[in-house]
């Protein structure tokens, strides 16, 4: 076993040149690089959680701002839902005065000339009637030379007018 | 040796002088710069490149950089859990020792032998493992009375031992505490050891079988082959693991000098 036959000869060449390599290792790369590289990792990890704490605030402000942006907007549109009713109520109601207006106009005009009519239609009678008992009168008298009562032809000519 | 086919497990451990330096010395000590003393020149050159790469400081990583700071944060968690907040200041030292061994096992498990290269694992020595166990802990020790002074010594007394147990207890717990450079260093140089000796076993029967006879290949050299296939994919996670308990132990050392008990 050359660890133990060879250990007289080699262990102070052994223990000389291990603290002088590991020596230099830890000097060098323990000392020299690795708190660069501690740093670089510390400092990357500071800046995600930086980055990640601005997205987090700059994203809780934008939810505010939506939320009272979301306030307005349901008050705007409140608002003009109640101008819109408002003026429908308001236009329904003066639609329905005209109207009122116009059909008690219209409902005045219709009476007088129904009236109208109705007048007309009886003079219209009357008329027919006398002129329907003139011919009967003229006709009797033409016809059988009889001279008739007046008030007997109108009453017979109404009862022929009448029952047709 | 390789004339009669044979091949001597242990050969593969054994250190010699490179570049004629086998004269180096200080104040008598041989200071000879070994193939080992070299394996150890590879694996610092390689981390430092490994890390150095991935040092560019980019806010958002490659590959690389995310390789190493994966190592990094790897070793800061393994502080943070085992030693809590005061344990980020030895990060340096656990990241340093950490991937140093985990260097030179996976160096040595490299298959240069291809290309006519030895590959040398120099933590298959105690002589090695030894410095690096002694250094945690020296630190562990010193950590300790500079933080809490006499009051260290209060780590051998578990909290609740009735008091005539103390002394007893007090032994114990000296002994246990005094095993830890010993297990910590002997541990890493065995799993590295046997694990070399046992892939170098397992090629000289395919070596050997494959010499003698085709049907001797067959029945011994063949399913040897296969074995060592798998065993090499075992190695290379005996390496990590080993690396890995080396600096966890630190770590849980680390913790009684920090918080005591």
């Amino acid at each position: 076993m050359p660890q133990i036959a060879q250990l007289a000869a080699t262990y102070s060449s052994q223990i000389f040149w291990m603290l002088v390599f590991f020596g230099f290792t830890f000097f060098v790369v323990g000392r020299g690089m690795v708190p660069k590289v501690m740093e670089t990792v510390a400092q990357r990890d500071k800046q995600i959680a930086d980055d990640l704490f601005a997205a987090e605030r700059a994203r809780k402000q934008a939810d505010e701002e939506e939320a009272s942006w979301r306030a307005r907007e349901n008050a705007n549109r409140a608002e003009a839902q109640a101008l819109i009713a408002d003026a429908r109520g308001k236009a329904a109601a003066a639609t329905a005065d005209r109207l009122a207006a116009a059909q008690s106009v219209i409902d005045g005009t219709l009476a007088a000339a129904e009236s109208r009519i109705a007048e007309a239609c009886r003079s219209a009678a009357a008329e027919i009637e006398d002129v329907a008992a003139d011919a009967t009168r003229d006709i009797v008298s033409r016809v059988a030379g009889l001279s008739l009562d007046d008030s007997a032809v109108r009453s017979a000519v109404k009862e022929n007018l009448v029952h047709g | 040796m390789a004339a009669e086919g044979k091949v001597d497990p242990m050969h593969q451990f054994s250190i010699h002088p490179l570049f004629g330096s086998d004269s180096w010395n200080i104040g008598g000590y041989n200071i000879a710069f070994t193939n080992s003393s070299l394996w150890m020149a590879i694996a610092t050159v390689l981390l430092i490149v490994f890390v150095a790469g991935g040092a560019k400081r980019q806010l958002v990583p490659g590959r690389w950089q995310m390789a190493v700071e994966t190592f990094t944060g790897f070793i800061d968690g393994m502080l943070a859990a085992n030693v809590g907040p005061n344990g980020k200041k030895y990060v340096p030292y656990i990241f340093s020792l950490f991937m140093f061994i985990l260097f030179a096992n996976f160096l040595g498990l490299l298959p240069l032998g291809v290309f006519g290269l030895h590959a040398f694992t120099f933590t298959s020595h105690f002589s090695a493992t030894g410095v690096l166990s002694i250094l945690s802990f020296s630190i562990v020790i010193i950590v300790g009375l500079a933080k809490h002074k006499l009051h260290f010594f209060s780590l051998f007394v578990p909290h609740g031992t009735p008091v005539p147990m103390i002394p007893a207890i007090f032994v114990v717990e000296l002994i246990s505490f005094l095993v830890r450079p010993f297990s910590l260093g002997l541990r890493l140089f065995v799993a590295m050891m046997a694990g070399h000796v046992l892939l170098e076993v397992l090629s000289s029967f395919v070596i050997s079988s494959g010499n003698a006879s085709l049907g001797l290949f067959a029945i011994a050299g063949l399913p040897s082959f296969i074995l060592m296939i798998g065993i090499c994919a075992l190695e290379l996670l005996v390496a990590g693991i080993q690396a890995y308990v080396f600096a966890l132990l630190t770590c849980v050392y680390l913790n009684d000098a920090e918080n005591l008990h």
